[in-house]
């Protein structure tokens, strides 16, 4: 029989999310590599889009199925997987490093006796073993490892591996999940209205305490509306209240790498740094020309944002319309 | 009830990190460490749910003597008594879980507070492994947790929003900011911790899974480019973002 990698798929609404394709992405360049076959899982309700993990090189496609898994279930969605695991032998299961991701992966790791790298940004083949990287102490330092147990978990940080278009055809395999473990289940999402998160925007406009108050906001939110961006804070102005937490970038809010990050009015304290420092590119604007975001900063505007983010917006409306 | 919160030490958010003669570690000294900033909204929601339901409370950390500042300051915050796990082996998460759910499952807890993550190496993972090494319950990130008898719902931030959960006791649960605000200890407090128990109990660690190959330092970044002082600069930079980075 030959070894198997398992990429562990979730979906929102019926959608596949973009992580999962670029853990299917990775997950058969490493099957290739390794000479392991690969296994795309979807513990689901019901599959809407597996022509996407074929067309992304996932042909085996194993559908976990029981109605109740149309939401999340931490206890049964971690039952399935290590069940089929074990059943088929599964030597690497790769998750993506999203909400339902990093709460999944550690549970199931210890029921299959693996180690788990958390958050990995590379994972490759070295001398016929699998290596990681993976950021430590909010990005200030990498950590090199490897996994030394027979079974191996690893999560993928979600804009980082590239989309690799690799069609095969696509094959689903139903197994029905008869009796699944209920004992911890979502039974309700609760939407932020229409809005778009730091964690999965791929640019994002964040305001720090130059903005001197909540109401002007705006400006900030106006900005990312004609980028398409989500919008971004500060710590500082998180804890005044101008702000929800859910927005924080930061070491204590969230990591992003997004291609674009707009700074306006942060000086760019270590730990703000820490969360948002290997986005593609940085955008700063700070009325004061030592503010530490400029050592990070690709571009930076010295000035005022109150005179700069609206005429910015302007412009970004004119050549996008174009 | 019985409740525990666990406590991990980490390097104040602030620390410049330096890597050891080693390169697999960090280089410790003049490094100041702190309660892991996550822990006191674990410590918080630990004092309030014994205030609620009666019971009592233990802090535990695993590590060395070290740790007893932080766990000093979670018995100043309230929680009752402290319980070292002194390991002198080297550790990864799966190791302090494995200790972690052994306490558990021996004490008898009903509801285990944590971090969501510890902010050194950011693995975001004992609270999960614990739970499932104990077989409890878990549930991640909670920004809103409500107790009724033997059932739990919490509120979970997940991306674009919250997916409320339910499960049972014994649990853990894993705190994010916005959970509560953590109280700061008063004098009395800080008085009281000290004449609180802080036991030590010596354990040995389990041989690690993951093996640190190497640690460094990124790249450092180019320095960037500064287009102006005013808003003559955008047309420069919409052109530079189009054109030069095409990210618009
Ligand atoms: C344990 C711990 C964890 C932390 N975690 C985080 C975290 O996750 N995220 C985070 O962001 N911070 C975090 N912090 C806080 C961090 O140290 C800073 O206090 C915070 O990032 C500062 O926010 P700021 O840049 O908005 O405000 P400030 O530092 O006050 O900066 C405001 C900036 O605006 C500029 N400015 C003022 N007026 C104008 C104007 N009209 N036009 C242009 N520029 C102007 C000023 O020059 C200044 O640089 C943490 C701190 C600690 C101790
Ligand atoms: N050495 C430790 N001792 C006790 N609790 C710990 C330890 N390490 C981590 N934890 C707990 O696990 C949470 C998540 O940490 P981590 O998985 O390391 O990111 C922390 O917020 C702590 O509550």
């Amino acid at each position: 029989m030959s070894k198997l990698i398992l990429a562990v798929i979730e979906q929102r609404d019926g959608k596949i999310k973009k992580s999962s394709l670029e853990t299917v992405s990775k997950a058969a360049e490493l099957g290739q590599k390794l000479g392991y076959e690969t296994i795309a899982a979807v513990p689901a309700a019901s599959v809407e889009e597996s022509e996407k993990i074929a067309q992304y090189g996932i042909g085996r496609i194993v559908k976990l199925s029981n109605s109740a898994f149309s939401n999340y279930s931490p206890s049964g969605y971690a039952k399935a997987i290590v069940e089929f695991a074990k059943e088929n032998g599964v030597e690497v299961l790769l998750f993506s490093n999203t909400a339902m991701g990093k709460d999944l992966a550690p549970r199931v790791a210890p029921l299959l006796g693996a180690g788990i790298a958390s958050d990995c940004i590379s994972l490759e083949v070295q001398a016929g073993e699998l290596v990681a990287i993976r950021p430590v102490f909010a990005g200030k330092a990498l950590q090199k490892v490897k996994v030394n147990s027979a079974v191996k978990v690893f999560t993928l940080r979600p804009n980082v591996f590239p989309l690799v278009e690799n069609s095969t055809s696509a094959n689903v395999e139903n197994v029905s999940i008869d009796s699944p473990d209920l004992s911890t289940s979502v039974t309700e999402i609760k939407r932020s209205a229409g809005k778009l998160d730091v964690a999965e925007a791929d640019i994002i406009v964040s305001g720090g305490r130059g903005l001197k108050e909540s109401g002007n906001f705006h400006l900030v939110e106006e900005l990312a509306s004609a980028l398409g961006a989500a919008v971004g804070a500060s710590r500082a102005v998180v804890d005044a209240g101008w702000r929800p937490h859910g927005e924080q970038v930061g070491q204590t809010g969230k990591t992003v790498t997004p291609s674009l990050y707009v700074a306006c009015g942060i000086s760019g304290a270590i730990q703000h740094l820490a969360g948002m420092a290997s986005s593609k590119y940085i955008v700063a604007i700070n009325k004061d020309k030592d503010a530490p975001i400029f050592t990070i900063a690709d571009y930076g505007i010295v000035g005022d944002v109150f005179e700069i983010l609206p005429v910015l917006k302007d412009e970004i409306k004119k050549v996008t319309s174009n | 009830m019985k409740i525990a919160v666990c406590v991990s030490n980490v390097p104040d958010t602030a620390t410049k990190i330096k890597i050891s003669a080693g390169g697999k570690e960090i280089d410790k000294t003049g490094v100041s460490f702190i309660v892991n900033p996550y822990d006191e909204f674990a410590i918080e929601e630990a004092v309030k749910t014994k205030e609620k339901f009666g019971g009592e409370t233990v802090v535990i950390s695993v590590g060395d003597d070290s740790n007893k500042e932080i766990m000093r300051k979670a018995l100043a915050m309230g929680i009752d008594s402290g319980l070292l796990l002194k390991s002198d082996g080297a550790l990864d998460s799966d190791g302090v879980a494995t200790l972690l759910a052994n306490e558990i499952k021996d004490g008898g807890y009903d509801i285990v507070f944590m971090g969501k993550q510890s902010v050194d190496f950011d693995t975001s993972m004992v609270g999960q492994l614990t739970a499932s090494k104990a077989g409890i319950n878990c549930i991640t990130v909670c920004v809103s947790l409500t107790i009724d008898n033997n059932s739990v719902t919490a509120e979970r931030e997940i991306e674009g929003g919250r997916e409320v959960v339910n499960s049972s006791l014994p649990i853990v649960i894993t705190a994010q900011k916005g959970l509560n605000d953590p109280r700061y200890p008063n004098l009395k407090g800080i008085m009281d911790a000290k004449r609180k128990k802080l036991e030590e109990k010596a354990v040995t660690a389990p041989s690690p899974l993951v093996e640190v190959l190497e640690m460094s330092l990124p790249a450092p970044k180019a320095p960037g480019r500064i287009l102006g002082t005013d808003s003559s600069a955008v047309p420069e930079l919409v052109r530079l973002l189009r054109e030069e980075a095409k990210v618009i």
